[in-house]
């Protein structure tokens, strides 16, 4: 697949802030490609830096195999040059301006015939379901029919490339998946490329083609298809972003593998890679990670798996809740409650139960060093 | 024994009832939840029981004492009636330290000096606030400015604590943390609770029984649990969790959708239009035509830990929720769905309550 | 966040900073320099001494104490009526609390010079009506209340200026989280404590910040004292700046004593905005919260008619007799005769409209300026505004503190520096020209429309430019289609903001004013002054019809919307 965007070792400071350094990524003709990463990480940066809205200190960007940025070359394309769309976390809608006048200022700007203009103004406003609202201000419409008006606005000059910059965050639950949805459909129908930013991990997978993980500063920690960053996570920074994560410290003992502080051995051998004489035989060396829902629990004797106690049950509706210990140290677990209910698992606190894992990602000890403490 | 109880207490502002003939009692010691979508007068309850409003009818004991009562006219005060209240705003004092949020209840009260140190004390190290006794609130965290307002209310060691919505404005992660802690400070100081919120998750797993109300009316008053596994109408079960809801009408013995296409279901209910109401993980997929109903997979999403999927059927779209692990057929495909625990309302109660 | 212009365009952004730097300097910077250094250069060199001499002088030490005293007074005062009248119509069920509301904002209107000119008519010793009338019914040999004491001045200023308190604590009330109070009555405390310990508390920044407002108003106030302390010899800052100044025509020696004490205003004005910017951003508690329920109301039963008598009795005392008081002499033949059908008449109204040359002027004179001004202020803000809120560009740094400092120079500064820089000595000289007036109101008024204007340009957040931007369009372009359609409102309220006070100024105007240059609020002083009464009154009462006139047309049209 062909590239549209290339981002190549760029670096960017605010002051003695350094946001970004020899940050590369290239986002592929025609996908929906998504920038994770909690707040204050710099993804708004980059999209901003891709936009034009603010220049790079280093490095180089191009779009569609044009260079747009370039300090080294003197090359800086402002934005209204650049032929995007782009939506903003606050809508940022014209309140002056009628739905249609807003969808037909980017066309009025290009100096679109009136006719023409007209019919691709109307086809937008119909494409993101507004049709009959065009004569509305801002004012008389709703959150999401805001953000709906600053969607066909970015789509009206039908641009190759449409960034989002967490347009979702101020809709409430219904609405954002509903917007999710219609996001995915248009950029379907258009052939848009889109580079989405958001610190939501749910509407990444989603909606996303490939996403890109960033950690706090700023790095680039993983990029992949949805399955694989949630599948095959590169390390415990991605692994505990992108939902609940429970960490258990596995020590060596010869050949076998304790967990916590007591003698019960985990099964399953570690997938990664141990040259002999690099690690010392005991003492607390790995980390396994798994989700809640990939640990199974049962009655003790009735399964294999870790002797652990109940300390403390939650019901919350359809889900049970259980903080499990075994031998010091603690993990969580979910279950349906229907299931529990019918496979009688409804524990109480200080019951004894067994726990086996469905799938365990063995993480070197040392690189949860500020993702978690063990 | 009950020790706090509401007798026919209603509520109206102006031509609205905000709370119609609630009858109540709540056991000392027990933790009881009000949970409702806003507006439905929970907050109103509570605040008829603090004593900030009067009653347009009935009354209130705690503790065998009338407090309220409209017939009587005769309304103690809130300051007399020796509560403890968290808000959801904190409504803590920026102008005094936290040792000082603390210790007012008990210095309004008059108690010597002594008593008010050891015993405000007490309750900031009950909150794990002892470190930050002599900073300003407004320093603080909104956990930690939570934590200042239940010290604040457990520092002269209420019979019973007010709680208004006191964890809706902290972010998911602390509130799970602090829920928890109401839980183990009521161990330790015996307390009952008294906790509106409009969050389900969060009244459940704190609570020992909740009451569900709707525009004024108290609709099931039960364990967590058996609200969960027998809410008693439709709006109760929509409220607990997510929900799909088909319309079904009766033919004979038979049911069917109302534009055509039967159902291979049986309803205990006789009524001739009824509603199916089913839970997005309560659904397993299976062979076309080998479950209750069929239908073709029209969005598929993975979330993560679930995948979720919009099913197209003949009575209407439904979700479900399936773990990742969980086959789930792709878009486009047609699918049987097994419903796991499918539950029958009469349609004339769903639309008097819809 | 982040701004919008860069390098890019850097042409047009450079020409935009280096006129609003211009003009600031020009209108505002040069004439307070002047002031400084008047003040203490002498012959060349720089002299404290000489300075610290003319202060020692008995009249300016007079002065200078007597500004203290009124301000202290005054502010002592207006903070004790304004926080009460507050918590009164906020927080307890006194009848008709919205209507009591509106009327303890009404004097906020009214020109406190006016105000003291109808007191002075009621209460002066030997003719005012309320003194006559109980010396001749009660045969009292004295009057029973002089209002030319500096008594009487506080008095009046305290009825004119409390809602500077009034205003900012009804708000932080109404604003306040009322579970704030609700958990100390849960927690066991009365109404009483609750208000002691709690309410106001909490309210205290607000209550010091208008208490500062009034302070600073007070000690720079020139109307109500030279109405009402010139006949007895008290003089403030203000007024002995300006008798220096017109009896001497200028002379070097009064000039150098009017710097000197036009320094003194401004370090002491300089002081309080700094006190009040420190107790604003320490004791700012953030109080504004939560779902809103109404606050507890304090029933205060037997207290409720005598309260209810008391306030009716006070928006009486404050607007009604001294408008009635205004009017009703501003209808006479001849001051002194009795309010009857026969005395009384529109002949003075008439003549003062359509052919008196005098008052004539005088309006058209405030009309003309007030317009001029308000129009070059809110252009010049607007582009001063954008640098200052939205660019991104070195120095605008200097911007804002120029911008800021005509809040701390007090009109009769202003005045006095005006006179320094544009009296011919800098090769230009407007001196008793109107020309003078209005660079005066300029630089006096240009806070005004920065603050309404920045205001107004921090609501166009970046992303709708930005959103311009993307969509193709060029910076100007999103300039012309965006960011001017969006900012109309604000410029709008700057507009009426400087016209409407600029109608009915008096402290800048009297200080440059000449023959044929006087406004509205020069004319009624002199007119007084000359003992025209009837006249001063007829032209007063007429400024107050249109001022009101004015504030209603402006709260209908452009509404509470742009006000913040």
């Amino acid at each position: 697949m062909e590239e549209l965007i290339q981002v190549e070792a760029v670096a960017k400071s605010y002051g003695k802030h350094q946001v970004h350094r020899d940050l590369s990524l290239s986002i592929r003709q025609g996908e929906c490609f998504t920038l994770l990463g909690p707040s204050g990480c710099g993804k708004t940066v980059l999209l901003r830096l891709i936009a034009g809205f603010e220049a790079p200190d280093a490095g180089r960007i191009s779009i569609g195999g044009r260079v747009v940025s370039d300090p080294a070359g003197g090359v800086d394309v402002s934005p209204d040059r650049r032929g995007l769309g782009m939506v903003f976390q606050d809508y940022a809608v014209w309140p002056h301006m009628t739905v249609f006048d807003n969808v037909a200022y980017p066309l009025k700007i290009a100096k679109m015939s009136r006719q023409e203009l007209t019919d691709r103004v109307m086809e937008t406003i119909a494409m993101v379901g507004m049709a009959g609202l065009e004569k509305r201000l801002p004012s008389e419409l709703s959150g999401g029919q805001q953000q709906r008006v600053a969607l066909a606005r970015a789509l009206a000059a039908r641009p190759s490339l449409l960034l989002l910059d967490e347009p979702l965050t101020n809709l409430d639950a219904n609405l954002r998946e509903e917007m999710r949805f219609e996001i995915r459909e248009l950029q379907r129908k258009l052939d848009t490329t889109v580079l989405y930013v958001t610190h939501d991990q749910e509407v990444a997978l989603a909606l996303s083609d490939r996403l890109a993980v960033m950690d706090e500063t700023g790095r680039i920690r993983q990029t992949g298809s949805p399955w694989e960053i949630f599948e095959r996570p590169a390390d415990p920074f991605v692994f505990n972003f992108m939902g609940t994560a429970n960490f258990l410290p596995v020590r060596r003992e010869g050949d076998d593998w304790l967990v916590g502080g007591g003698v019960q051995k985990i099964s399953a051998p570690p997938k990664i890679d141990l040259s002999p004489g690099s690690s010392p035989a005991s003492g607390l060396l790995y980390a396994v990670g798994f989700r809640p829902s990939d640990v199974r629990i049962a009655q003790p004797g009735a399964e294999v798996g870790l002797r652990g106690i109940v300390r403390r049950a939650s019901f919350l509706g359809a889900m049970m809740d259980y903080l499990v210990e075994v031998d010091g140290a603690t993990l969580r677990t979910a279950i349906e409650t229907h299931e529990a209910l019918s496979g009688g698992l409804m524990f109480r606190d200080g019951d004894s139960c067994v726990v086996s894992f469905l799938d365990l990602h063995w993480f070197d000890a040392e690189k949860l060093t500020g993702v978690v403490e063990l | 024994m009950s020790h706090v109880r509401l007798v026919n207490v209603t509520k109206r502002f102006g031509s609205v009832t905000a709370v119609n003939a609630l009858n109540l009692e709540i056991d000392k010691g027990e933790c009881f939840s009000m949970l409702g979508p806003s507006g439905c007068g929970k907050t109103t309850t509570l605040r008829m029981v603090a004593g900030f409003e009067d009653l347009s009818e009935g009354e209130i004991h705690v503790g065998g004492r009338l407090i309220s009562s409209r017939e009587k006219n005769w309304y103690l005060p809130p300051e007399k009636r020796d509560f403890g209240m968290v808000f959801q705003a904190f409504a803590v004092w920026p102008h005094m330290t936290v040792r000082e949020n603390v210790a007012f209840p008990l210095r309004v009260r008059g108690l010597p000096a002594a008593e008010i140190e050891s015993r405000a004390k007490d309750a900031l190290a009950s909150t794990n606030l002892l470190s930050a006794a002599d900073e300003s609130p407004a320093d603080l965290s909104g956990g930690g400015k939570q934590r200042v307002a239940l010290a604040r209310a457990l520092a002269i060691n209420p019979d019973v604590m007010l709680l208004d919505e006191p964890l809706s404005s902290l972010d998911p992660h602390l509130r799970e943390e602090m829920r928890f802690e109401i839980r183990d400070l009521q161990r330790k100081y015996g307390f009952s609770i008294i906790y509106v919120t409009h969050d389900q998750a969060e009244a459940m797993a704190l609570s020992d029984r909740i009451l569900v109300m709707k525009e004024g009316v108290v609709q099931q008053i039960d364990t967590p649990l058996a609200v969960y596994s027998n809410p008693v109408n439709r709006f109760v079960f929509s409220f607990i969790g997510l929900s799909n809801f088909l319309d079904v009408v009766r033919a004979g013995d038979r049911l069917a959708f109302p534009d055509g296409g039967e159902l291979p279901l049986t309803s205990p209910l006789r009524d001739a239009r009824l509603s199916l109401a089913s839970r997005p993980s309560e659904i397993d997929f299976c062979e076309p035509g080998k479950g209750d109903l069929n239908g073709i997979v029209s969005r598929r999403s993975f979330l993560g830990e679930i995948i979720d999927c919009r099913i197209k059927t003949g009575g209407g779209e439904l979700r479900v929720q399936k773990g990742r692990r969980a086959p789930a057929p792709d878009v486009g495909k047609s699918c049987g769905l097994k419903l796991l625990r499918p539950f029958w309302y009469a349609e004339t109660e769903a639309t008097k309550s819809g | 966040m982040s701004g919008i212009s860069r390098k890019r365009g850097f042409g047009a952004a450079q020409i935009i900073l280096f006129l609003s730097i211009a003009i600031l300097v020009v209108v505002v910077a040069v004439p307070v320099l002047l002031i400084f250094f008047n003040a203490f250069w002498v012959n060349g060199t720089f002299n404290v001494r000489d300075v610290l001499r003319i202060i020692g002088e008995p009249d300016t030490w007079q002065a200078l104490v007597n500004s203290l005293i009124i301000a202290a007074g005054t502010t002592i005062g207006s903070t004790i009526v304004g926080t009460f009248f507050a918590w009164l119509v906020t927080r307890t069920d006194l009848p008709c609390r919205r209507f009591m509301k509106g009327m303890f904002m009404v004097p906020f209107m009214l020109p406190s010079f006016i105000g003291a000119l109808a007191w002075k008519m009621l209460l002066s010793p030997r003719a005012g009506f309320i003194n006559r009338f109980f010396m001749v019914h009660f045969g009292l040999s004295g009057p029973i209340f002089n209002i030319y004491s500096y008594a009487g001045i506080m008095l009046v200023e305290v009825m004119y200026l409390f809602p500077f308190v009034f205003i900012q604590v009804c708000g932080a009330l109404e604003r306040m989280d009322p579970t704030l109070e609700e958990s100390a009555r849960i927690s066991g405390a009365g109404l009483f404590t609750i208000t002691r310990k709690i309410t106001i508390p909490l309210v205290l920044p607000s209550i010091l910040s208008g208490a500062l407002l009034i302070m600073l108003y007070s000690m720079a106030h020139f109307g109500t004292v030279a109405v009402l302390g010139i006949e007895n010899g008290i003089f403030n800052i203000p007024t002995l700046i300006y008798q220096r100044i017109h009896q001497s025509a200028g002379s070097f020696a009064s000039i150098r004593t009017g710097t000197v004490l036009a320094t003194v205003l401004v370090v002491t004005a300089a002081f309080i905005i700094w006190l009040q910017g420190k107790i604003l951003s320490k004791g700012h508690y953030q109080i504004i919260a939560g779902k809103s329920f109404r606050p507890m109301e304090l029933k205060l039963r037997a207290l409720r008619l005598p309260l209810f008598l008391f306030c009716t009795v006070w928006i009486g005392f404050t607007i009604l007799l001294p408008t009635a008081v205004i009017f009703l002499v501003g209808g006479l033949k001849t001051y002194g005769l009795a309010f009857t059908w026969e005395n009384l008449s529109l002949d003075n109204y008439k003549f003062i409209l359509f052919r008196y040359r005098v008052t004539r002027d005088a309006i058209w004179n405030s009309v003309t300026l007030g317009l001029a001004a308000a129009l070059i202020t809110m252009f010049a803000g607007v582009m001063i505004s954008w640098v200052i809120v939205k660019m991104k560009v070195r120095g605008k740094g200097i911007l804002e503190f120029l911008g800021m400092l005509p809040f701390s120079v007090p009109g009769s500064v202003i005045a006095l520096g005006v006179i320094l820089a544009w009296s011919g000595k800098y090769g230009v000289n407007l001196y008793n020209t109107v020309w003078i007036i209005l660079v005066a109101y300029i630089a006096r008024y240009m806070a005004f429309s920065l603050r309404a204007n920045s205001a107004a340009l921090e609501q166009v957040h970046d992303s709708l430019v930005e959103a311009a931007r993307v969509s193709g369009a060029t910076m100007w372009q999103a300039l012309k289609d965006i960011v001017l359609p969006l900012v109309r409102p604000g410029m709008l309220a700057a507009f009426f903001l400087i016209f409407l006070p600029a109608l009915r100024e008096l402290t800048v105007s009297i200080m440059l004013y000449a023959p044929t240059t006087r406004t509205i609020g020069v004319a009624i002083y002199t007119l007084n002054e000359d003992g025209e009464t009837v006249m001063s009154a007829a032209l007063a009462g007429i400024a107050l019809i249109i001022i009101v006139t004015g504030q209603l047309l402006v709260d209908r049209f452009i509404g509470r919307k742009n006000a913040g």
